[in-house]
């Protein structure tokens, strides 16, 4: 099982303990660039560029952008990664970065070929490392590390984890937890596409364990089982923290694919009525409304 | 993307697939020289890109040219869980002895491609009983899979030999053309023992798109999906009255679901995206000013890196270019929506705190 905390976070007797490093693959793209310097200023430790053919360059005038990953690797010893290339040279960038050690690699681009996150999943399971991702936001501790392009504001420290495949929905649930004083303790964005490095029950996984976690809060949408397997696997484990989801979809049209590549009801595989089910058979209340997110929580944090 | 049957049919014959007698027409003429062709008894198909085409009488058998004259016209005027008949497919009526269940599907939880094959086929997959279900990985079926399904579907001799060639082919067609699901439904054993695709269903996988130019052919996008997709954007036509706005998937799907669920009908899904523009949101503006049934629109946004002023001042361009003239009603939320409201104030668009505020003002603003 993946110790997500000890990759972003490491051990107090680390030397870089809360200071992880991280390398930005597509760093001087318009995307890359933006976000890159939105890390940075989140706190996110940048160590390193890639982009091929502008090696020796440096992004902000102090990170050093290196033409291969295995360059940036052997320079900085980074363990992640964040990927912001165009989607047709996606698996080419994250074979380079897993063949070059990176062991979490937040997977940022849209329209990635399913064949492609396959392949790259294969790979990844040969060199023990986790894929967050495609299409996904990223990841955070809010306040400490950000991986991804969400923005700081809706975010704060605290003991509830989120789990999304939407980045808006993420963006604005945990607002309205926020503001309700319902901090977090991370935040894993899936993604929205039909296959996820990180699938909601391995994500669940990350978090469950978490010593001082009070609550969990499942963000997720139509499409495949995912939500499904999860709600299985809570009534299997036992897992009894106070926790809440919110399905986005109930209207959609079925066998169109809304928005995201994995938003799609065929047949009944993936609706929004199969996921609410399993929900309530896991005793987990099903918010109507992003906004009532919050209360069902507080709701279930009294009981 | 869905193909239509006909497509699929035409994939499944280059990949060497049985098939029965078939020719697609897309009106009366045509067709009258396609029965000729083909000769009585025939069945008559709506293609259409959805399941549920039976029940629906989307397949009717004609014995003659009264019941085709009649038919044709009746099948072609159907529309099917809310789509147009693309074209009707004329197919050669088959004497067969059993129909079986046969598809190569992309396992999303499980990451691979599963076979999942039934002896009692021919009617949807919900209600297929028996299922075998069996993991690939990402190669294609070897021979030994093949006969295994073939064995477990209870199958013997040339019946199983044909059934296991059929699935080797469906899985070289799934993988080459990096399909998501193919289906064959039923998969019929013939009089004669000969195993043959009755029907068939293919989903490709979009997002493989740029490696595959040989499907660009069966791409079928209406003027307004194209521009939406050139300009970034994801838009799904639906058939209300209120243009449902937003950034980010998820988000905009929530707001249709707070919308019906408030009573209101929503005429389009449209996701700007996570790169929005004042120029992309004035694109999508447009998109919308030309959707005949919209009487509102509704916007929900959350602005992150995205800011609500870009959102802001691509309304007020539209206003001044009289691009809008419907009611406006949003929510913006996020990176400057204080800024961005005071933007808007005096205009077109009514502000609203709350997404639950602004589609109660949409729904009933729509009724005036």
């Amino acid at each position: 099982m993946t110790d997500i905390f000890g990759l972003l976070k490491g051990k107090p007797e680390d030397s870089d303990y809360e200071n992880k490093g991280v390398i930005v693959q597509g760093i001087t793209g318009a995307y890359g660039s933006l976000h890159a310097k939105q890390m940075i200023a989140y706190g996110t430790n940048v160590v390193a560029g890639v982009t091929p053919g502008k090696g020796g360059q440096k992004f902000e005038e102090k990170v050093p952008v290196y033409n291969t990953m295995q360059e940036a690797v052997d320079a900085t010893n980074a363990k992640i990664s964040i990927v912001f290339v165009p989607a047709k040279f996606f698996l080419q960038a994250a074979k380079d970065a897993l063949n070059s050690g990176i062991k979490l690699l937040v997977a940022i681009p849209e329209h990635v070929p399913v064949r492609d996150t396959m392949e790259a999943l294969e790979l990844a399971k040969q060199k023990d490392a986790v894929i967050i991702g495609p299409n996904t936001p990223g990841l955070m501790i809010p306040e400490l590390i950000k991986i991804g392009i969400m923005p700081p504001m809706p975010f704060k420290a605290g003991k509830i984890a989120v789990l999304s495949k939407s980045g808006t929905l993420l963006y604005e649930i945990s607002d309205a937890l926020t503001n309700a004083g319902f901090g977090q303790s991370i935040t894993i964005g899936i993604g929205g596409d039909p296959v996820n490095g990180t699938r909601l029950i391995d994500a669940f996984d990350m978090v469950k364990d978490i010593p001082d976690l009070e609550g969990l809060v499942i963000v997720g949408e139509i499409g495949g089982d995912s939500e499904e397997m999860l709600a299985q696997k809570i009534i299997d484990s036992g897992f009894n923290k106070p926790s809440v989801a919110y399905i986005a979809g109930r209207a959609a049209p079925k066998e169109k694919r809304m928005g995201h590549a994995g938003a799609i009801v065929m047949g009944t595989y993936g609706s929004a009525e199969s996921k609410v089910s399993m929900f309530n058979k896991a005793n987990i209340p099903v918010a109507k409304r992003p906004a009532e997110v919050p209360v069902l929580l507080a709701g279930k944090m009294e009981k | 993307m869905q193909l239509l049957e006909f497509q699929a049919k035409e994939l499944f014959r280059e990949y060497g697939i049985n098939l029965l007698n078939s020719i697609s027409s897309t009106n009366i003429e045509e067709g009258r020289k396609h029965a000729k062709e083909l000769g009585y008894p025939f069945v008559i198909k709506i293609q259409v890109p959805v399941g549920g085409r039976g029940k629906a009488g989307g397949i009717q058998k004609c014995q003659n040219d009264d019941e085709f004259e009649l038919k044709y016209p009746q099948v072609m005027d159907l529309e099917i869980k809310g789509e147009k008949a693309r074209a009707i497919l004329l197919e050669k009526m088959a004497d067969i002895k059993k129909e079986l269940y046969l598809s190569i599907f992309l396992n999303r939880s499980k990451r691979c491609y599963t076979i999942i094959a039934s002896a009692e086929g021919g009617v949807e997959i919900e209600s297929v009983k028996n299922q075998i279900i069996k993991e690939i990985g990402l190669g294609e079926v070897s021979d030994e899979v093949a006969n295994e399904v073939a064995n477990e579907m209870g199958l013997e001799g040339s019946i199983a030999e044909g059934v296991a060639d059929t699935l080797k082919k469906l899985s070289k067609l799934t993988i080459e053309k990096e399909a998501e699901l193919v289906e064959i439904n039923p998969l019929a054993i013939m009089q004669d023992d000969s195993v043959t695709a009755l029907d068939g269903k293919f989903v490709t996988d979009d997002n493989a798109n740029f490696r595959h130019d040989e499907l660009q052919k069966y791409q079928e996008k209406s003027e307004i999906e194209e521009q939406a997709e050139k300009s970034g954007f994801s838009l799904v036509e639906l058939d209300g009255d209120i243009a449902v706005v937003g950034n980010g998937a998820g988000l905009v799907m929530s707001t249709l679901d707070m919308l019906s669920d408030n009573g209101g009908k929503p005429a389009c899904f449209l996701d700007v995206g996570g790169g929005a523009t004042t120029e992309s949101v004035y694109e999508a503006l447009t998109l919308i000013s030309k959707l005949d049934r919209v009487k509102g629109i509704l916007v929900n946004l959350y602005g992150g890196i995205v800011k609500t002023t870009v959102v802001a001042e691509a309304f007020l361009k539209a206003y001044e270019n009289n691009l809008i003239d419907l009611p406006v009603f949003s929510r913006l939320k996020g990176t400057e929506s204080e800024k961005a409201k005071e933007m808007l104030e005096g205009s077109r668009t009514n502000i609203f705190d709350s997404v639950e505020e602004a589609i109660n003002a949409a729904v009933m603003g729509v009724k005036k």
